[in-house]
């Protein structure tokens, strides 16, 4: 509860709404004890007193009443009618949404229609039929406000119920022996009662409003009863010789209003976990630079070369390194994997080439990539789009998530295209269709005017790779093009991706965790574990001689093909957190030849001119 | 496509035939005598008998539904006492001038909402983002029946700028610019609520969309950040914001009753508080399952919007 507060309160906005709305609330519940003239005695000699007046500090009405008494009476009475037409619709609606939950089927199905029979009706429209049946009065227009807001209780807390009335602790409850009226009250009400919560914060405003409003409209409190609704209303009529008496209650509705609307959102922000983390927060067009220390100097190597890469993930006090002092190069034509567990920063290090972090909360701190020669992390964002897919085009790993569910991959290709070159719409359909063809689509002309959803996984990830092949780039990084895929697609898709390498001269960075694709596809290839590479050499080198004890573990991983019963083995142990490492080698604690010298100091990137490894008790002595 | 309009307006007629029942149940439930509550002081026993001859209150309450529905489909909402003039005819008067309020309200809401929704996400945190997110909050909490009165003050009375109000100026008017100059005050006094609503949730909806991967595809393209935001990310935000402008329809259009009081715009709402306080229930009757009719095609449209949107949704 408290730390529920402290989250509350740390939201500006809503700690202004408690201030106001319990200023109001003390007021309103302080009234009978202040020293107000009554709110109804009538002095028509003193009609239409200014505010500030002797005796008046708000003034008087048409007929001479005094404001600041009557505001404060009816603000006391728009309150207890709004707070309690609330209460009932919350009751009312949760105690209906809760039965149609728990009991589902039939039960359900018939008083959700008839839930949904209500909310068809525009809202505000009900609750004058209702007041049209019963007659004008306070009474009766709170209970049409309640009646018409009983729906979107009912529909709200049906929802959570539904999901709760499946699980393990209420099945077990039934099988005690309660019943359910029991299980309703004990079991059920508890998980719900913080979305009646929120769902009542975010209402009562609304209730309030809307008592209010049938009181301006006359069908609500009648004289000599007044509301803030009712006080407002029969302003109306001098609202233009004396109008300060409609702004008087019309300031204090918006202010009760206001208040109820600040703190209620608060109080979904607060119990809301989604929203918590601050997880609706924007990426921006281009990952964050914000480089520490020296830019690394150019040094001749490869065609795109990512120089002691560093980024790191800022939420809120933690910092996350996820890319660690990681430099890895590839030359035209060559392909380069980059293999580790989830986790290891190999996906952080491809996206960081074209600034592709999600940023926040990504931060490129430190390190260069370097194209042609050219620092992207010190490149414009316009300069940084042009090269985007038309020098360095990305595969990613998911095509459902990864392509537009709402335009046809056509278009998507289309757009590719003429995000670099100018050419008319008939042309890069032309084109479109003999990317299809080239990344061996069948039916082309008819399969571009599919949308994702109506493709396979396969060919989804066709489209992927035809989108990246779609401005002749000099470097495709492909980001787990073929994880989520089965394995005769997989191996499609990599000997396309192979065929297309050596036709076009493509240089490829190839992420990945699985050591077969590696060694399928790739000339070299870097093992990543904890944002930094702990092994790097030519495939073949490295497959037959892992020096890491890690690549080694790795590399067990893969079942064989025709090896028989081998059991899998598994790494034991889990990647560690990058925000909290220790001192040392990071494999340390999961490797089994590990030493007290493993767990402290720097371990450099040491071997031969072409395979490296970060170990002081290698599997393999590099010389 | 024309199969999907097909079912959505066959679905309609149970929603439809249920408006009927609740708005019918809700007028069986006047408490005591009807016949005696519309003829107040008049009600002599044989004027309680003619009434309840009249409006067929003698039959049993089933039979007296399907009459009731009966005669509506033939057009026959019954006759107004307080007007003297057949139910229909009146709401088909008074409907069109709701219908031009609400509409243009509610289109004015939709398009800055979406628009203020959508700058904000683009400049989250920004100085527009945060002006937007102030002005929001303002707008969703202030009556529109007292914004109405104050943009009077203001607009009409002070700077003399708009005429006070009604649709058409008594003298002179009748033409367009006449009904647009009558138009501004409680089109857009009836507009802030549903625009502050709907800025809100095309903020949210945009966030959420722009957190999504195939937005990063589309950057990882080379697509223009402009493009990126008004093309990829807004289309798959209208998928969100769309449902919405079908909820923020009916608060427009019922919301109309404030503000047709406040500027004493001859139209539905108006029409409907007076039935009620003269106790003119076949008047209130037919207005509120008109409206709410009018409101199941409305939300029609909405789904069909929808569905031309989303390949997603079976056609």
């Amino acid at each position: 509860m408290i730390a529920f507060l402290k989250l509350l309160f740390r939201n500006r906005l809503a700690a202004m709404g408690a201030v106001v709305l319990s200023a109001i609330l003390i007021l309103a519940l302080i009234t009978p004890l202040l020293p107000l003239a009554d709110p109804d005695a009538i002095a028509t000699g003193d009609r239409f007193k200014r505010p500030f007046t002797e005796g008046h500090l708000l003034g008087t009405d048409h007929l001479g009443r005094d404001l600041l008494s009557r505001l404060l009476w009816g603000t006391r009475l728009s309150l207890a009618v709004g707070i309690f037409a609330a209460l009932i619709a919350a009751s009312v609606g949760s105690a209906i949404g809760i039965i149609a939950g728990y009991f589902g089927g039939r039960t359900d199905n018939v008083i959700m229609r008839g839930v949904d029979m209500l909310m068809a009706f525009p809202y505000i429209l009900l609750a004058l039929a209702i007041v049209a049946a019963l007659g004008p009065g306070l009474t009766n227009a709170l209970i049409a406000v309640a009646a018409v807001n009983i729906p979107f209780f009912a529909r709200n807390i049906r929802g959570v119920t539904v999901g709760l009335a499946g699980r393990e602790f209420i099945d077990a409850a039934r099988l005690a022996g309660m019943g359910h009226g029991r299980i309703i009250l004990t079991e059920l009400l508890p998980n719900v009662a913080s979305t009646i919560v929120i769902a009542m914060s975010t209402t009562v405003g609304w209730m309030i409003l809307e008592t209010a409003g049938l009181s301006f409209l006359g069908l609500g409190s009648q004289p000599p009863q007044a509301d803030l609704g009712s006080i407002l209303g029969e302003a109306r009529s001098a609202l233009i010789t004396a109008p300060h008496t409609s702004i008087v209650p019309g300031v204090m509705i918006f202010l009760i209003v206001m208040s109820i609307n600040l703190l209620g959102d608060g109080v979904r922000d607060a119990l809301d976990p989604r929203l918590r983390s601050g997880a609706l927060t924007r990426p921006r067009a281009v990952t964050l630079v914000e480089r520490r220390g020296n830019v690394p100097r150019a040094d001749q190597k490869g065609l795109l070369n990512i120089q002691e890469l560093e980024t790191q993930f800022h939420v809120g006090p933690r910092i996350y390194r996820a890319v660690n002092q990681v430099s890895l190069h590839v030359n035209p034509g060559e392909a380069v994997g980059v293999i580790g567990e989830s986790g290891s920063g190999k996906s952080v290090t491809a996206l960081s080439v074209m600034g592709l972090v999600a940023s926040p909360p990504g931060v490129i701190t430190g390190g260069a990539v370097r194209y042609d020669s050219e620092d992207l992390l010190a490149a414009s964002y316009d300069s940084l789009r042009a090269k985007r897919g038309r020098n360095v085009a990305y595969i990613f790993q998911d095509p459902l998530s990864t392509l537009h569910p709402l335009y046809r991959v056509g278009d998507q290709l289309i757009e590719a295209i003429q995000a670099h070159n100018r050419v008319p719409e008939a042309e890069a359909r032309a084109k479109a269709i003999e990317l299809f063809r080239a990344v061996r689509i069948p039916n082309p002309e008819s399969r571009i005017r599919n949308f994702p959803h109506e493709m396979s996984g396969g060919m989804r990830q066709r489209v992927g790779i035809a989108m990246a092949m779609a401005n002749d780039p000099d470097v495709i990084i492909a980001d787990e093009p073929t994880t989520a895929l089965d394995v005769t697609v997989q191996a499609q898709i990599l000997s396309l991706l192979d065929d297309l390498r050596r036709e076009r001269g493509l240089a490829i960075i190839f992420i990945t965790h699985d050591f077969g694709v590696v060694a399928q596809l790739c000339d070299r290839v870097a093992v990543m574990y904890a944002g930094r590479i702990v092994e790097e050499g030519p495939t073949e080198t490295i497959l037959e001689h892992p020096a890491h004890p890690y690549t080694k573990k790795l590399m067990a991983c893969v079942p064989e093909l025709g090896g028989g019963k081998r059991r899998l083995a598994a790494i034991p142990g889990l990647p560690p957190q990058v925000h909290d490492l220790p001192p040392g080698c990071a494999f340390a604690p999961r490797c089994h030849k590990a030493t007290d010298a493993c767990r402290e100091g720097e371990i450099l990137l040491e071997g031969t001119e072409t395979h490296t490894a970060r170990c002081i008790h290698p599997e393999e002595e590099l010389a | 496509m024309g199969a999907y309009i097909l079912k959505r307006l066959l679905s309609a007629i149970p929603v439809l035939l249920g408006i009927t029942v609740i708005v019918f149940l809700i007028m069986a439930m006047i408490p005591g005598d009807p016949a005696t509550a519309i003829l107040g002081s008049y009600a002599t026993p044989e004027n309680v008998a003619k009434i309840n001859r009249d409006l067929g209150l003698d039959k049993p309450i089933v039979q007296r539904y399907f009459i009731w529905l009966g005669n509506m489909l033939t057009g026959d909402f019954g006759r107004s006492f307080s007007l003297n003039r057949p139910v229909f005819d009146e709401i088909l008067d008074r409907f069109s001038a709701t219908l031009v309020l609400a509409g243009v309200s509610f289109v004015l809401a939709s398009l800055l909402g979406i628009l203020a929704g959508v700058v904000s996400a683009a400049r989250q945190y920004g100085l527009a983002d945060k002006l937007i997110t102030f002005t929001v909050i303002i707008g969703i909490s202030v009556p529109s029946f007292f914004l109405g009165m104050m943009m009077i003050l203001l607009f009409a009375v002070n700077l003399r700028w708009l005429p006070v109000s009604g649709m058409y100026a008594i003298y002179g008017g009748g033409d367009m610019l006449d009904l647009i100059r009558h138009l501004i005050m409680p089109a857009s006094a009836l507009a802030v609520v549903a625009t502050g609503v709907i800025a809100r949730l095309s903020r949210s909806a945009m966030l959420e969309v722009l957190r999504q991967d195939y937005i990063r595809t589309a950057r990882a393209k080379g697509v223009d950040e402009r493009r990126v935001i008004m093309g990829h990310a807004m289309r798959s935000a209208m998928v969100s914001i769309i449902p919405v402008l079908g909820i923020q329809a009916g608060f427009v259009l019922s919301g109309s009753v404030y503000i047709e009081l406040v500027f004493q715009w001859p139209g539905v709402g108006r029409m409907l508080v007076d039935a009620i306080l003269k106790r003119d229930l076949l008047l209130v009757q037919g207005g509120v399952v008109f409206v709410a009719a009018c409101y199941v095609f409305f939300n029609i449209v909405v789904d069909v919007a929808q569905s031309l949107l989303d390949p997603r949704i079976k056609t």
